[in-house]
């Protein structure tokens, strides 16, 4: 029990500088997934169908591939194109744009699940688009956005752990370094799923409180 | 008829015909670039391609494909008997029955797959059992998303209207009659859409299996892509690994669709 | 219905590369890499010549030894792209110095090839492999140390390496490990090199990048996101002999690496009698022999070195 301890307090430093990294990669791709995402989203409820297909077919081509192969084409394969990004970047540029087309199905099922006779109601009392979308779509739509989205984030969370397959020490990348040192390989995996929790449990708790706190009744 | 917008009239007509002409030439701009990038720097040459030709190299990637789809099934056919169980666990009258398959639900989601595969990787090594890599993998997938369909099964199931249940018992059938006559039924049709999507995603999260050196398909990809006599192919491997994933996990969820319309 | 349709072309282009029948037989010999007409280079594993006959040990009280012999096979853990060493050509053939150390330890042992199942395991879970018996030995620029000694046991050495560098063709800053400050440098997660760049403080840890293998490193390097991969010139030199004209090892080795057999730590009686193999090897010529045909390809002549017993 004493040597569980010890493995926490002697790699101190080192844990604590992967889940930084961990946190810090998941706020820029967080941010990163939610514009693009929302961008996508709108692609794909807009008018305009050369945007739409091109929304379904990013949805439909990233939601397919593994998380891994993207971050190992980032890394392997575009440097081969002639543009070269750093590893941390790289690996921010794969979880956003794998996550963007999450974001992007949440976005576009939060819209549809507004029963368009609520527009046309809007409409027939004289309000125009920016009205019809400010008070009365997307107040709805983005409610039922929100509870989904947290997921995605969670989900996407978890994910920065691939990045450790790829030179980004973050928190998953700590079990190989402390290998090198002979440290218990089943503490350290202990510790790091602790660390997760404690990151993972309040927002899953978050996530259930706003289901119903923002549920639309109809 | 999307809830955003009317029909067009002929002045949205025009203006939705001139951004998709502009939006038209943007993409395929885009998409041209992209292949002049690929094509100006050369992986296009033979060289990369070469190793595609022979069967040697082709078999490697059946066998990579071979593993993936060994692991995923594995993992599938674990994953759906676990969910039955916690799902039971969830749904019991008994708190002492449903606390702790709570726990277990709600912490197998909350830790990341890739730790979980290390927990299968490293624990039985540290006993001195020997297993081989599939195992470890398989281990992670299963507990993930055995989790995940726990909690998909018992969505489906609350989701049958209560006076189903209430009608049911008021017929005189026990819990287990009702579960196997009345909500289970009812409820695989209305999930069987969202379980084929998580087998989807159990599909390609096979791929973590690289990181412990199990030998399944982006592994095969990334081997062939290193090899330096042939000018690190890993455009070419990638572009063939990807196609692979995606016409795979691609034809799966065409089928969820194609489920979910048809079920509904 | 454009997704449906998308999905069919996709599926069928698929269909048009799976088919193994459609395959080339024989061993890809890629043509001049870059078109700079350098001459070929070729990724078959060649034939050495060197053919083993399986023993008939008597080897007592070696749990390892007999859970082997239990099963039928024995499992050697290797690597699998380190040209000439440990390097699985397109073929699916292995082969290279450490798999040839491999095969000649395996027929003594009464193992032929076909009982030999090879394991590619990577450098950060080497030990661990070791001591939970996922492996019966292992073979693969394996160093031997003393931190090491804590978890596993060696036999041998059979090799001395010493750390080098590897650099693109037409650098001129890196001259040897002094050169290295600022630089930024790649090697293999778990190995002994990237610990001692750690350790001398070589270089900033924020230039230092860690992959599962070397291999990987070589890609970042010919990509120019870093600036020289570290490991044991043995190692390196199979990777500038591949491709000649774009990299080349600096040839200044800062230590003295001494490859070992990977074995689990309790089990002398097969360290004893995999010394005494070793040792065979290196008085009757075999270890020579392997040399010549393997390592002594691309690096200069060498000699077995001498066993360190414990």
């Amino acid at each position: 029990m004493e040597t569980f301890f010890a493995v926490l307090t002697d790699n101190w430093s080192d844990f604590v500088r992967g889940f930084g990294t961990t946190i810090r990669l998941f706020l820029i791709a967080a941010a990163a997934s939610l514009v693009w995402g929302t961008v996508l989203g709108a692609m794909r409820v807009s008018p305009i169908p050369a945007l739409r297909a091109f929304g379904a077919t990013y949805v439909n081509l990233i939601r397919n591939t593994p998380l891994t192969l993207v971050f190992a084409f980032m890394v392997f394969a575009v440097p081969k194109l002639g543009v070269n990004i750093d590893f941390v970047p790289s690996a921010l540029f794969a979880l956003s744009v794998y996550t963007a087309a999450f974001v992007c199905e949440v976005v576009r099922s939060g819209v549809n699940t507004v029963p368009s006779g609520q527009a046309e109601a809007a409409r027939a009392l004289g309000m125009n688009f920016s009205q019809v979308l400010g008070h009365v779509v997307l107040p709805q739509a983005l409610r039922a956005m929100v509870a989904p989205l947290v997921s995605v984030f969670i989900a996407m969370l978890k994910n920065t752990t691939i990045a450790a397959g790829f030179s980004v020490f973050e928190a998953g990348a700590i079990p190989a370094y402390l290998s090198e040192r002979g440290q218990n390989q089943f503490a350290v995996l202990v510790w790091i799923t602790i660390g997760f929790l404690i990151l993972i449990v309040p927002l899953a708790l978050l996530q259930r409180s706003m289901e119903r706190r923002l549920r639309v009744v109809r | 008829m999307s809830v955003l917008y009317d029909l067009p009239g002929p002045r949205a007509r025009r203006r939705n015909a001139a951004f998709g002409a502009l939006s038209t030439v943007a993409i395929v701009a885009l998409v041209a670039w992209i292949i002049y990038r690929f094509w100006a720097t050369g992986q296009f040459e033979a060289i990369k391609w070469q190793q595609f030709q022979y069967e040697a190299v082709q078999l490697e990637i059946l066998a990579g494909l071979g593993n993936t789809l060994k692991a995923a099934g594995i993992a599938a056919v674990l994953a759906c008997l676990l969910a039955v169980v916690l799902a039971a666990g969830r749904l019991s009258d008994n708190a002492l029955l449903r606390a702790p398959a709570t726990t277990v639900v709600e912490f197998f989601r909350a830790v990341p797959l890739l730790i979980l595969i290390f927990f299968g990787y490293y624990v039985p090594l540290q006993f001195g059992w020997r297993i081989d890599t599939i195992w470890a993998l398989v281990l992670g997938l299963t507990l993930y998303n055995g989790s995940v369909l726990a909690e998909i099964l018992r969505a489906g199931i609350n989701a049958v209207p209560r006076g189903q249940t209430e009608a049911a018992y008021s017929l005189g059938l026990r819990k287990s009659q009702l579960m196997r006559l009345i909500l289970l039924p009812q409820a695989f049709r209305a999930m069987l859409p969202a379980l084929v999507s998580q087998l989807v995603v159990l599909l390609k999260d096979t791929a973590l299996g690289f990181i412990i050196a199990y030998p399944e398909l982006l592994y095969v990809g990334k081997a062939i892509g290193g090899r330096l006599a042939f000018d690190l192919p890993y455009v070419p491997a990638y572009l063939v690994i990807g196609t692979i994933y995606i016409s795979i996990c691609g034809a799966l969820s065409a089928f969820a669709w194609w489920l979910r319309r048809r079920l509904r | 219905m454009s997704i449906k349709k998308i999905a069919t072309i996709v599926a069928l282009a698929a269909l048009a590369i799976a088919p193994a029948a459609c395959g080339k037989e024989g061993t890809p010999t890629p043509s001049t890499p870059g078109g700079t007409g350098a001459a070929p280079v070729s990724d078959a594993c060649a034939d050495t010549g060197i053919t083993y006959t399986a023993a008939t040990p008597s080897l007592t009280g070696s749990p390892t030894y007999d859970r082997a012999k239990g099963a039928g096979k024995i499992v050697i853990g290797v690597k699998f792209d380190q040209p000439n060493l440990g390097y699985k050509d397109t073929q699916g053939k292995r082969c290279g110095f450490d798999i040839e150390i491999a095969r000649y330890l395996a027929s003594k042992l009464g193992f032929d090839e076909s009982k030999i199942e090879y394991k590619e395991i990577a450098s950060a879970n080497r030990e661990t492999e070791l001591k939970g018996g996922g492996i019966d030995y292992y073979v693969g620029t394996y160093s031997i140390t003393d931190q090491r000694k804590n978890d596993v046991s060696f036999a041998g050495p059979y090799f001395i390496a010493g750390q080098d560098l590897l650099v693109r063709k037409d650098e001129s800053a890196i001259t040897g490990k002094e050169t290295l400050q600022g630089k930024k440098v790649c090697s293999a997660t778990g190995s002994t090199p990237i610990q001692r760049v750690r350790d001398e403080k070589l270089t900033d840890p924020a230039n230092i990048s860690e992959f599962k293998t070397y291999s990987e490193c070589v890609s970042q390097l010919l990509d120019g996101k870093t600036d020289a991969v570290t490991t044991d010139d043995a190692i390196l030199k199979g990777y500038a002999a591949q491709s000649p004209d774009k990299l080349k090892v600096v040839g200044k080795p800062f230590s003295t690496e001494k490859y070992g057999i990977g074995l689990a730590k309790d089990d002398k009686a097969l360290r004893d009698f995999i010394n005494d193999a070793l040792d065979a090897s290196f008085k009757d010529g075999t270890w020579q022999k392997i040399y010549d045909a393997t390592l002594g390809k691309s690096g200069s002549p060498a000699t077995a070195p001498p066993l360190e017993r414990y």
